[in-house]
């Protein structure tokens, strides 16, 4: 049984200022090449290696992140 | 999106509910947002919503009123511990902070900072140190280091023109009113958690009754630094942190143990690496 | 307290009227001619009996805002001053006007310019009246002329600023503050329980429970043209305190060839020379503003229809006069005797001044 985790960001909010990209102890955030309506290069989940830690969510200064856990 | 996972009931983290739906309009990566939402989920925790209020202060969290779902009022420029402490007198039963910028806090605002503190005033105060005037377009702040540049130092701060950058935290904690003083940052995950609890503390402390709470956030201020937030946050460890040290100063009234002289008096100027 | 005859002095009976009207809070700042204010509240200690809050601030500037934390919880607060003080409170006014925060505000006048003199004054009219910081904004200005004036119009300041939800400012001066007078006093109003306060505040920041959203007590608005709608607010409040609250005495009026117009402490004297200009025959009268802002004017204009002249008497070097000129329409002649920089006129001159400036000029 393996612990999964899920990020949901709110694309609409987020500034894709990038601080989440290096709290991920497994890289698995980037910013998009595709941009919100006000024209941010959203950050997005590029890879399936979330375990759910929140550590991204935690440093997100627009609070975008919601973060969920599960055991698999 | 994995529907196995995203259910409501392995939700580990989401935004607060102490925050309103408003979008902030701080600069991408502005350590305010960290700072605002951290208060937000203190305020959360500890169950006191419908018994804080807080208060606003002239600078980029001028608008702090509009993302926070309590009751707030906006002060004029450096006046919050004034305002902080006749609400707190009046109504011993809230929870009242002060939210404030360098300027705020330690230019403009310096007597009602001192004066609330030395009073004892039963209050929390959190201090957003960027070095610098945000909202006014990245002008010299009190905190500036020596040869930074800002908007009125283009040639970076320089003593005989400007005098030196002050530290009102340690000041601060040198005072019998103060309770609690402690400096943290909102850059990393481990630094979040940490001033969390710091600022958890700082409310919690309210109910003791036993004098004031302060704790300053070293941020970044990536638009008056002119980097990206990920640059500016690498800047402010190699520079800000040097300068203004990160830990706590002053708990349940005493200095912590190592604190002496040699930190509280700044014996040479804060200056950039 | 029930009603009793009392002698004491207009900045005593300004803190017995704050203890006895149900005032919550007090922050103020030492300054000559008012200390008393502040003394006595300490004296009293308050907090003991009524439980109101008396602290003494660093600073003007933290007694201004102070007043305005306080109050934008929806408890009544005050705070008192002298000319150079009520200077430094000019931003905390503009920001209380603009926040539209009830609260009590008294200026114990004193000369100046600058430091000036710790001598009664009547300068700050202008400040009082045309606003005094910046913005278009009015503070509800009353004008004591007794120690009996100064302790009844406290009580009645909380009403009106609770009505319009708007400063009200106490324009007295060092003369009134320091004379002792007898004095009735009133039967004490309690302060307002838990529940009145959030009835008659509900704007207030007490903490929001979940029945409502949060409370902003703010004079920031970042978007002009709701600011300008803001303003129109305002001054459409004003209009209405202009229309329903002008309040004016008129003494010896009604067969009067020549009136003074004076408020406070000049008007006492100008009493007095109507009294001497009666004995020689000259039918003078007084018109007595009480209310600076509004200013009484239809009733002003419809005095000066009947008189030859009308003479302004104030402690300064002529600011209401042109009130009275305003008012007036310039339909008679409107003249100007004043001492100022701590002097107070005698009856006398103010008598002469009637004569040489009015009659015979």
């Amino acid at each position: 049984m393996a612990v999964k985790g899920e990020i949901v960001i709110d694309r609409e909010r987020c500034k894709g200022c990038a601080v989440c990209l290096g709290a991920c102890p497994n890289a698995v955030i980037a910013l998009s090449k595709n941009v919100n309506s006000k024209g941010y290069n959203y950050a997005e989940a590029v890879k399936d290696e979330c375990i759910g830690c929140a550590s991204c969510a935690i440093v997100c200064p627009d609070g975008v992140i919601s973060v969920y856990r599960a055991k698999l | 999106m994995n529907t196995d996972i995203v259910k409501p009931e392995n939700l580990v983290y989401s935004r607060t509910k102490v925050l309103t739906d408003a979008t902030m309009h701080y600069c991408p990566g502005c350590g305010h947002g960290t700072t605002h939402r951290i208060v937000a989920e203190v305020i959360e925790e500890l169950g006191i919503q419908d018994q804080t209020v807080g208060i606003a202060p002239v600078g980029c969290s001028v608008l702090a009123y509009n993302y926070f779902d309590v009751d707030f009022q906006e002060a004029a420029h450096g006046r919050a511990p004034a305002l902080a402490t006749a609400v707190k007198r009046l109504n011993p039963n809230l929870f009242v902070f002060t939210y404030q910028g360098d300027g705020d806090l330690a230019a403009i605002g310096t007597a009602e900072t001192i004066h609330a503190a030395n009073r004892g005033e039963n209050i929390t105060m959190v201090f957003v140190n960027n070095g610098i005037y945000g909202m006014t377009g990245g002008q010299m702040a009190p905190t500036t280091l020596v040869g930074m540049k800002s908007a009125t130092t283009p040639y970076g701060r320089n003593v005989e023109l400007n005098g030196y950058p002050l530290r009102l935290t340690e000041i601060l904690a040198t005072l019998p009113g103060t309770y609690f003083v402690t400096r943290q940052s909102v850059h990393t995950p481990a630094a979040v958690r940490k001033a969390k609890k710091a600022i958890k503390q700082a409310f919690e402390n309210q109910k003791l009754k036993k004098g004031l709470s302060f704790v300053e956030i070293v941020s970044n201020c990536n638009s008056g630094w002119k980097m990206t937030p990920v640059q500016a946050n690498k800047w402010m460890e190699e520079n800000m942190f040097p300068n203004y040290p990160i830990g706590d100063i002053k708990v349940e009234g005493k200095l912590v143990e190592g604190i002496g002289l040699d930190r509280l008096v700044v014996s040479s100027p804060l200056t950039v690496k | 307290m029930a009603k009793e005859l009392k002698l004491m002095k207009g900045n005593e009976a300004i803190a017995q009227a704050m203890i006895a009207s149900g005032c919550d809070g007090y922050f103020g700042y030492p300054i000559t001619p008012q200390s008393e204010v502040m003394e006595t509240l300490m004296a009293e200690k308050p907090w003991e009996t009524t439980g109101m809050v008396v602290l003494q601030a660093e600073s003007e500037v933290a007694s201004i805002n102070m007043v305005y934390g306080g109050a934008a919880t929806g408890k009544k607060v005050a705070t008192t001053s002298s000319s150079p003080g009520i200077s430094l409170m000019q931003e905390g006014l503009t920001y209380l006007a603009g926040a539209e925060i009830p609260c009590l505000i008294i200026n114990v006048m004193r000369g100046g310019p600058g430091l000036g003199t710790i001598q009664p004054s009547q300068s700050d009219y202008f400040q009082s009246t045309k606003g005094g910081g910046h913005g278009d904004y009015q503070l509800f200005t009353l004008a004591p002329a007794s120690v009996q004036e100064m302790y009844d119009f406290v009580f009645e300041a909380w009403d009106i600023a609770y009505k319009y939800r708007n400063p009200v400012l106490i324009l007295s001066d060092g003369a009134i503050g320091q004379c002792m007078e007898k004095l009735y006093t009133r039967d004490y109003v309690p302060r307002w329980t838990e529940e009145e306060r959030r009835a008659n505040a509900p704007w207030g920041t007490w903490g929001k429970p979940a029945s409502r959203g949060h409370n902003i007590i703010t004079s920031l608005e970042l978007d002009s043209a709701k600011q300008e709608v803001f303003n129109h607010k305002l001054q459409a409040k004003y209009r209405v305190m202009e229309e329903n609250e002008c309040r004016y005495e008129e003494i010896m009026c009604d067969d009067a060839e020549y009136i003074f117009v004076a408020y406070g402490s000049s008007s006492r004297i100008s009493m007095k020379a109507v009294q001497m200009a009666r004995e020689k025959g000259i039918k003078a009268g007084l018109f007595r503003p009480i209310t600076l802002y509004p200013f009484p004017k239809k009733a002003l204009a419809e005095r000066a229809k009947q008189v030859k002249g009308i003479l302004t008497v104030e402690m300064s070097a002529g600011q209401m006069v042109e009130d009275v000129r305003l008012a007036t329409e310039c339909n008679v002649k409107v003249e100007h005797f004043g001492r100022f920089g701590g002097i107070i006129p005698t009856p006398t001159e103010v008598l002469e001044a009637l004569e040489n400036q009015i009659i015979k000029g």
